[in-house]
């Protein structure tokens, strides 16, 4: 019971990082229908980006906590940045192109930016200096650190102010109105440019806030981490019905639980013969198993062919 | 194609042949290397028109299309290599790695190809990692496929008791294992091409075009959308099996390195890159896109000497970046790929 | 008169808690041109795409020429013999006007895979015989000389004349035409109306949704009135014409 309830909290946290960047991808899908493939990779710049800024302010005398701060601000504006040219630059012109351009020129983005930061950054493992104090808690059983308890409270509160943006602002019902259609919303007056603008800034901020949570949870990183968390979180987002926001939210969570409890007990459902190694295969287990009977994902509105 | 018998298209095929012959001898002028790289290129001509009719015609977007590949490859790898003690011809593992793929392909296809586009994807990316993360795992607790290691020491081809391992002599010329796969690799890649061209304009390759441009109406003239889009898949999956038999056995080694999601992309950057469900330019795209990376690979440290007098950049990382970069900008200036199907079959007239 | 091609028994439909279909029967003789009218968003669409199988109807049931069609199959619905187009024109666009109706041929046709690949005698003489038949049914509707256009180059009205030709071309015994006069002027419509004159000339059943009361009534030899989703009356155009029901379902009264 206390490994069932252990791995249901570290499933959380985990689950945490895959819904805020989930939200990048369902966010930017719900408005354009793109697959933005190099997410990830903005995640990952995240990444690297606070963990230069906040070596270079520790090696200054900076306290480790307000260090963290001061990278987590400067990783989300250059992510911020970087999410913003990506679609003027690389997105924008491609509208009306046939469908799988805008997907390739994505994947065309996420090499670039890989090979862009292995050039910065090298090809070795980074290790994140740890911002907060090492303090863990004790509770039922179960063992918790301080870090772990700040990744669910920021996250829950980052996604409970992106609710409120969306379902309480002018941007955010101009962006529903672009989800649902593109072509009425711009004959009300919505300028469909800023809206998917919009969408790039705010999903790649939650994702450099992602990328600092995943750093400094694991003390590592490295050029290549983009990918596969990437990919995991576009899995949650599809989980939870892709488009929408709290599906990607629940899907992200959903997932990491189901992958730390799967790694928890794989061994003894299959009687040894599956090891942890198969980790990474539940997300996708889960994703095909989901998608036979909700083809539409857990949480999306069922699109019917119209005739 | 009704005028393949005219003087000008049969000098014209004459002399893609005396082209295709000469390849391999001109590229050995800078190497065996150059001859496996043009090897490789031909390799991926043949998985991109498999992954062609799937994506191309029936308009299905596969990510995971290299797990067929990867169990062509690993079928090869299991019947005919020391691994299990097993040295099965080639006449008989080639058709039993397409089937293994085939079966495959409508495992994972059956349940999942009435998802809509975009959920089809990521489901087929999740296959290839699946595959992948068993070919890595699948060493304990019995020794499946060797883990990471992989499988080595595999058994070239072997036609008719000509080995294609090692030198030949033939007509004075020195015939190096890699001409050989040469030309067995160039018949193969004539063979999909046929195929492709003839699926093409065929009642099934109309359906599959028809399934691809809206399935609603395709339903409703009466084709079975579930069994064609599945026979595509199938399809697809069983070129896919056949190049990665050929595969492991070219290389003599196989490990789940091999299959990773980026090789999938590839192959379908090729596909989308050279131009969707026009033959030729997928032939184009994946001449490009397996050639590129490599003529990267030896030019991007010399020009780097030339210019700076050292190596400022990593060239490996440096060539992934031309590489993406090129990808990109040829989506923004040819949306519909280098070479798509021409707009109309006909000179454009005013519609009335 | 003559037997009975379609009989609709009952038949509901639903979306939510809007009845689009309020148990909907009515019957359509072999050789007929049938028109079903009524006004936006009275259920006409709805009860063309239950009977194509394309929506499940929540109750009832159709019978074609004698035996029950299944539900949620349209593949099937071509195989027994029912045609339709659409209201929103729907072709493959990227493929050529001949092609378009080459592949209205599927149904009736054999050749798979290997046929093609191997491109047996068989195969070669069941692909002219499409080719030519395709080609037949393009003169049909008198597009043959775009035969070679991608069809979403060819303009509105050639448009909704290749779609049928792609329907005839599944040898349907009952065609079924949403809306074919919509947009079209007064002359496309004329030449339209003998179009479908000539179909039914030719043995060929007509089913006919359309929002053009004169050409319905014109044309058809009994229609039937859809309003709210139920059915109001069914008879010929004479009596639906001085229904007072149907008067006022269409003045809004």
């Amino acid at each position: 019971m206390d490994i069932f309830l252990q791995q249901i909290i570290n499933g959380l946290v985990q689950g945490s990082i895959y819904a805020l960047v989930a939200l990048g991808y369902t966010m930017v899908y719900g408005i354009m229908g793109l697959i933005n493939f190099a997410h990830g990779e903005v995640v990952m710049i995240g990444t690297l980006v606070s963990i230069t800024v906040v070596g270079l302010l520790i090696g200054a005398g900076m306290p480790a906590g307000l260090a963290g701060l001061c990278g987590l601000v400067v990783a989300v504006l250059v992510c911020m940045g970087l999410g913003w040219s990506l679609e003027r630059v690389a997105y924008r012109p491609l509208r009306g192109a046939p469908r799988l351009t805008p997907l390739i020129t994505a994947i065309g983005m996420s090499i670039v930016l890989q090979n862009l930061a292995m050039i910065l950054w090298g090809r070795n493992y980074l290790t994140f200096p740890p911002l907060l104090p090492k303090v863990s808690f004790e509770l039922a059983g179960t063992h918790f650190t301080l870090v772990q308890v700040a990744i669910v409270a920021i996250s829950a509160a980052t996604m409970g102010g992106l609710l409120l943006l969306i379902y309480r602002t002018k941007l955010g019902m101009a962006m529903r109105a672009t989800a649902q259609n593109p072509a009425v919303a711009s004959l009300m007056g919505i300028n469909a440019n800023r809206v998917i603008a919009a969408a790039f800034v705010i999903g790649s901020a939650l994702g450099a806030l992602a990328g600092v949570m995943v750093g400094s949870y694991y003390e590592i990183a490295h050029y290549q981490m983009g990918f596969m968390l990437g990919l995991k979180a576009f899995t949650a987002a599809v989980l939870g019905g892709i488009g929408n926001l709290a599906g990607a939210m629940l899907g992200g969570v959903l997932l990491g639980i189901i992958e730390a409890l799967g790694a928890g007990y794989i061994g003894d459902l299959t009687g040894g013969f599956l090891g942890s190694h198969y980790q990474d295969i539940f997300a996708f287990v889960v994703l095909i198993g989901v998608l036979m009977f909700k083809p539409s994902g857990l949480f999306g509105e069922k699109a019917g062919d119209r005739a | 194609m009704k005028n393949w018998l005219s003087p000008r298209s049969t000098a014209g095929l004459a002399l893609i042949a005396v082209a295709l012959i000469a390849l391999p001898f001109v590229a050995g002028m800078g190497g065996q290397a150059w001859i496996r790289i043009v090897n490789f290129a031909i390799l991926y001509i043949f998985l991109a028109l498999g992954l062609n009719i799937v994506v191309g015609f029936a308009g299905l977007l596969d990510l995971g299309y290299i797990a067929f590949y990867a169990v062509g490859a690993y079928t090869w790898a299991l019947l005919a290599s020391p691994h299990f003690g097993l040295h099965w011809p080639v006449w008989a593992i080639l058709p039993i790695g397409a089937l293994v793929a085939c079966l495959f392909g409508v495992l994972l296809g059956s349940p999942t190809l009435k998802l809509r586009g975009d959920y089809l994807a990521i489901v087929t990316l999740g296959f290839g990692e699946i595959v992948r993360i068993f070919m890595n795992n699948l060493n304990a607790p019995i020794n499946i496929t060797n883990g990471p290691q992989g499988i080595t020491l595999i058994d070239p081809v072997s036609i008719a008791g000509l080995k294609f391992a090692g030198s030949t002599p033939f007509l004075g010329l020195t015939l190096t294992g890699a001409h050989k796969y040469y030309f067995l690799l160039v018949a193969l890649a004539i063979l999909v091409v046929v195929i492709n061209l003839r699926l093409q304009h065929s009642r099934i390759g109309r359906a599959w075009q028809a399934i691809r441009e809206d399935e609603v109406a395709a339903k409703a003239v009466g084709i079975n959308t579930r069994n064609i889009k599945l026979l595509a898949f199938a399809m697809g999956a069983s070129f896919g099996g056949i190049a990665g038999g050929v595969f492991a056995a070219m290389q003599g080694f196989v490990s789940p390195e091999s299959f990773s999601l980026i090789e999938s992309i590839m192959v379908l950057a090729m596909v989308v890159l050279g131009g969707m469900g026009h033959i030729p330019g997928v032939i184009l795209g994946a001449i490009l896109l397996s050639v590129l990376p490599e003529v990267l690979r030896y030019s991007v440290t010399p020009v780097q000497m030339a210019l700076f007098g050292k190596t400022l950049v990593d060239p490996e990382s440096l060539r992934m970046l031309i590489f993406g970069l090129a990808l990109v900008l040829v989506m923004r200036f040819k949306p519909n790929g280098l070479w798509p199907a021409p707009e109309s079959r006909r000179p454009a007239e005013a519609t009335r | 008169m003559s037997e009975v091609l379609l009989e609709a028994r009952a038949v509901a439909k639903h979306f939510g808690g809007v009845k689009a279909l309020r148990e909907v029967s009515l019957s359509i003789r072999r050789g007929e041109i049938y028109g079903l009218i009524g006004p936006n968003g009275a259920g006409k669409t709805t009860f063309f795409n239950c009977m194509t199988g394309l929506y499940v109807p929540d109750g009832g049931g159709f019978d074609f020429a004698g035996a029950p069609l299944l539900a949620d199959a349209p593949q099937q619905a071509a195989a027994r013999g029912i045609a339709r187009t659409f209201q929103n024109i729907r072709l493959f666009g990227n493929m050529t006007a001949l092609e378009n109706v080459m592949v209205g041929r599927h149904v009736r046709t054999r050749a798979g895979v290997f046929g093609a690949m191997l491109r047996t005698a068989a195969t070669r003489a069941e692909e002219a015989a499409i080719r030519s038949r395709a080609m037949e049914l393009l003169h049909y509707v008198d597009i043959a000389e775009r035969a070679d256009d991608l069809a979403r180059n060819l303009s509105y009205g050639d448009q909704r004349r290749l779609e049928i030709a792609r329907a005839l071309a599944t040898e349907p015994q009952l065609l079924c035409l949403d809306e074919p006069a919509a947009g079209m002027n007064a002359t496309e419509t004329g030449e339209l109306r003998e179009l479908i004159e000539g179909i039914r000339g030719d043995g060929t059943t007509v089913l006919l949704i359309e929002h053009d009361v004169k050409l319905v009534m014109g044309l058809c030899d009994r229609v039937a009135v859809l309003d709210y989703g139920a059915l109001v009356i069914e008879d010929v155009p004479a009596v639906v014409q001085k229904d007072q029901r149907v008067i006022e379902a269409y003045l809004g009264g």
